[in-house]
């Protein structure tokens, strides 16, 4: 059976603080085709971000199933997830999460160091210097957090993301920490990926300024699906807009 | 994750807080480097103690004739000549535990340099072992005599610094003659000063001179140990003794000694002195002498042997209770300090992850597994104890150096407080590390990536 890239059916989830018992997601079902680019929106205790993490592999549903590029990782143990974390998916945070004190190169060689099928050193290097240049930042690989605007350290976290080449990308406010201008950018570079190398992208964000530079938006509320809409023109619009 | 890149991940890590690693290495670093120090400086004054309590003769064992009984009357230790300076060499040649021997003659007369005369309390006749027998090789002035002036039997003699005092009137006595019951002896060496032994006897109102001269040539009589016979008078103007005469011309007679068990040796010596090779050492040495003398002297197993053999247990038993009691003193302090830097090591590694929460977060969202994490920190935390101890090494080593240096204290390397202190680091950073490292691969990616 050929399945969608992202695949869930009916994934339930709750929490349990003392005796009480909290249903943050209650039910949902839902598919990303590879290569879309999707906003997830919601309010605050909609259960967006557990949606996310469940996506993102970190945390494991209570019930349902997850699939991700075939295959099923609901029931997988910590290491399993860890293993499909590296190897299938990347993440980008609304704080960027740099180690401090350490260049951009080394930022995105990072997450090599837990690839099962060892990397040599040299090509290690390589890739993250493509990744690098590829995210506009080929002059300042050896800069540190702390010498980089929020916007290009974005796009070294971004780029640390891509570094496995996994088939899709979580992107959780990735610019709730940058000005408007910067956020433009962080987002046509986000929207240009997904273009170009046909990385789906799922974004989490509030902002609906956001969620109109992608082509699908789903929203939730209460832990429910409340719309799965297409936000075409916007997209196409925004895209134009970058790129002249 | 390969060790390589863990090594390296935590290489990395640890440069990215310079200053606070170096902090933390510091309680390792003093640990390490005031165990070294001590060690060293412990054991140089544990050896000097050592050779101190040696040179007061705790090594020494004394081999003496056995006695002479006549119809129920003993004569007491040292009434019939059984031993050799054969003896001796077999002793040196044969117990592996026996560090140099010496035979000894003694004599007690007059000596006389010009006017003035003087009867020491010991002229003792032996061999140039001697002086190693009784660590008391530091000769102020001169030489000791040699094998060949043994041999040949020739007239010259060291003097202890009473000698000096009496006789000589506090001038070098090197070169000048001294008469010892007539014979003339030049003065060739001068003995350190040693001050008055356990029994109150001022060991430098001494004459030493080979033992083929005392007996050959001044007491003349192989009795004159003993002190039973009128030795002193039977000795002729022994200048005529030829060099190598000792063999040659055996003395036939010995005056006062009654009933004897077997015809006497040739060449006997009163008594011979022994040094094992250390205080351990002293049983097995008394051991394998008895061992060799009762086949030398064909004694048959259930006969009572014809020597004795004393040893000086008590100096012995301090020395060695000391040298434990201070090997014990310093492993303990060196523990105690090695767990305050591994406590060191965990609190602050406890800090880093607490700190690094976030970066765990990351890694763990990136794919680190837990073990990866585990290793990380228990990694991080060996390789900063190693580095503790590797600086604290050079230090430990550097100041007891120094200390060599300033202080003149005795120090001594000690290669097993090396070695150990290398792995006790290591181990300390993996016992003390393990804890915090154990926390960090247990967080949740999902909190720690929200940690602030």
């Amino acid at each position: 059976m050929d399945r969608p890239l992202i695949q869930l059916e009916d994934i339930k989830r709750t929490f349990h603080v003392g005796e009480i018992t909290i249903p943050v997601l209650r039910g949902i079902s839902l598919s990303i085709a590879a290569g879309d680019l999707v906003s997830l929106t919601g309010a605050s205790g909609s259960g967006k971000t557990t949606l996310m993490n469940i996506l993102g592999c970190l945390d494991r549903p209570t019930s349902g199933e997850y699939w991700l590029g075939g295959e099923e990782t609901s029931r997988l143990s910590n290491d399993g997830r860890a293993m499909i974390r590296n190897r299938k998916i990347g993440f980008v945070f609304q704080s960027f999460n740099l180690l401090s004190r350490t260049s951009a190169l080394e930022q995105v060689m990072m997450p090599l160091a837990y690839t099962a099928s060892g990397m040599s050193h040299r090509d290690a290097v390589a890739r993250a210097k493509e990744l690098l240049t590829r995210v506009g930042l080929g002059s300042r690989m050896d800069h540190t957090p702390s010498q980089l605007s929020g916007g290009q350290q974005q796009r070294v976290a971004i780029a640390r993301a891509l570094v496995n080449r996994p088939p899709v990308l979580f992107a959780d406010e990735p610019t709730g920490n940058l000005d408007s201008k910067t956020t433009v950018e962080v987002l046509a570079m986000l929207q240009q990926l997904n273009r170009d190398e046909g990385i789906t992208i799922v974004i989490v964000t509030h902002d609906p300024n956001v969620s109109a530079h992608t082509r699908r938006n789903i929203r939730l509320r209460d832990g429910m699906i409340e719309s799965d809409s297409v936000i075409e023109p916007i997209w196409a619009a925004a895209s134009q807009g970058v790129g002249a | 994750m390969r060790i390589t890149k863990t090594f390296s991940t935590a290489f990395r890590a640890l440069r990215r807080n310079k200053t606070r690693s170096a902090l933390t290495v510091l309680g390792i670093v003093i640990g390490i480097a005031a165990v070294i120090a001590m060690m060293e400086i412990g054991k140089g004054s544990a050896s000097s103690i050592a050779k101190t309590i040696a040179s007061m003769g705790a090594n020494n064992l004394l081999v003496m004739p056995g006695t002479a009984a006549s119809g129920g009357v003993s004569f007491g230790a040292g009434s019939v000549f059984t031993l050799t300076a054969e003896d001796c060499e077999a002793i040196l040649k044969d117990c592996p535990s026996v560090a140099t021997a010496a035979p000894i003659v003694r004599s007690r007369t007059q000596i006389i340099f010009q006017d003035r005369n003087w009867v020491p309390t010991f002229i003792y006749g032996t061999t140039p072992s001697y002086l190693e027998v009784r660590e008391w090789t530091n000769l102020p002035e001169g030489e000791m005599f040699t094998e060949a002036d043994v041999r040949s039997a020739s007239r010259v003699c060291l003097v202890g610094q009473t000698i000096i005092k009496q006789v000589f009137d506090g001038r070098s006595p090197i070169g000048q003659e001294l008469r010892i019951q007539s014979v003339s002896f030049r003065v060739i060496g001068v003995l350190a000063a040693k001050g008055a032994n356990t029994f109150g006897m001022d060991q430098d109102d001494v004459v030493v001179a080979p033992w083929t001269t005392i007996k050959y040539r001044v007491s003349g009589s192989s009795g004159s140990g003993s002190g039973t016979g009128g030795s002193a008078a039977a000795t002729s103007t022994s200048n005529s003794i030829f060099p190598g005469a000792a063999s040659v011309l055996p003395t036939t007679t010995v005056i006062g000694l009654g009933d004897r068990p077997r015809p006497m040796r040739f060449a006997n010596v009163d008594q011979l002195m022994v040094a094992a090779r250390s205080g351990p050492e002293i049983k097995p040495a008394m051991a394998q002498i008895t061992q060799l003398l009762r086949e030398r002297h064909r004694i048959r197993p259930g006969e009572p042997e014809d020597f004795s053999i004393r040893d000086m247990t008590e100096s012995a038993s301090t020395l060695s209770s000391t040298t434990t009691m201070m090997t014990n003193l310093l492993l303990t302090v060196a523990l105690i300090s090695l767990i305050v830097g591994g406590v060191g090591i965990m609190n602050i590694m406890l800090v880093s992850v607490t700190e690094r929460t976030k970066e765990i977060g990351l890694r763990m969202a990136v794919g680190a597994r837990a073990r990866d994490i585990l290793a990380q920190f228990l990694v991080e935390a060996t390789v900063l104890c190693l580095i503790g101890g590797i600086v604290g090494l050079l230090l430990g080593r550097g100041s007891a150096l120094l200390v060599k240096k300033f202080l003149g204290w005795g120090v001594e390397a000690s290669v097993e407080a090396i070695i150990a202190s290398i792995f006790v680091s290591a181990a300390v950073g993996i016992v003390f590390g393990f804890y915090p490292a154990w926390k960090a691969s247990r967080l949740d990616p999902i909190e720690a990536l929200r940690y602030e």
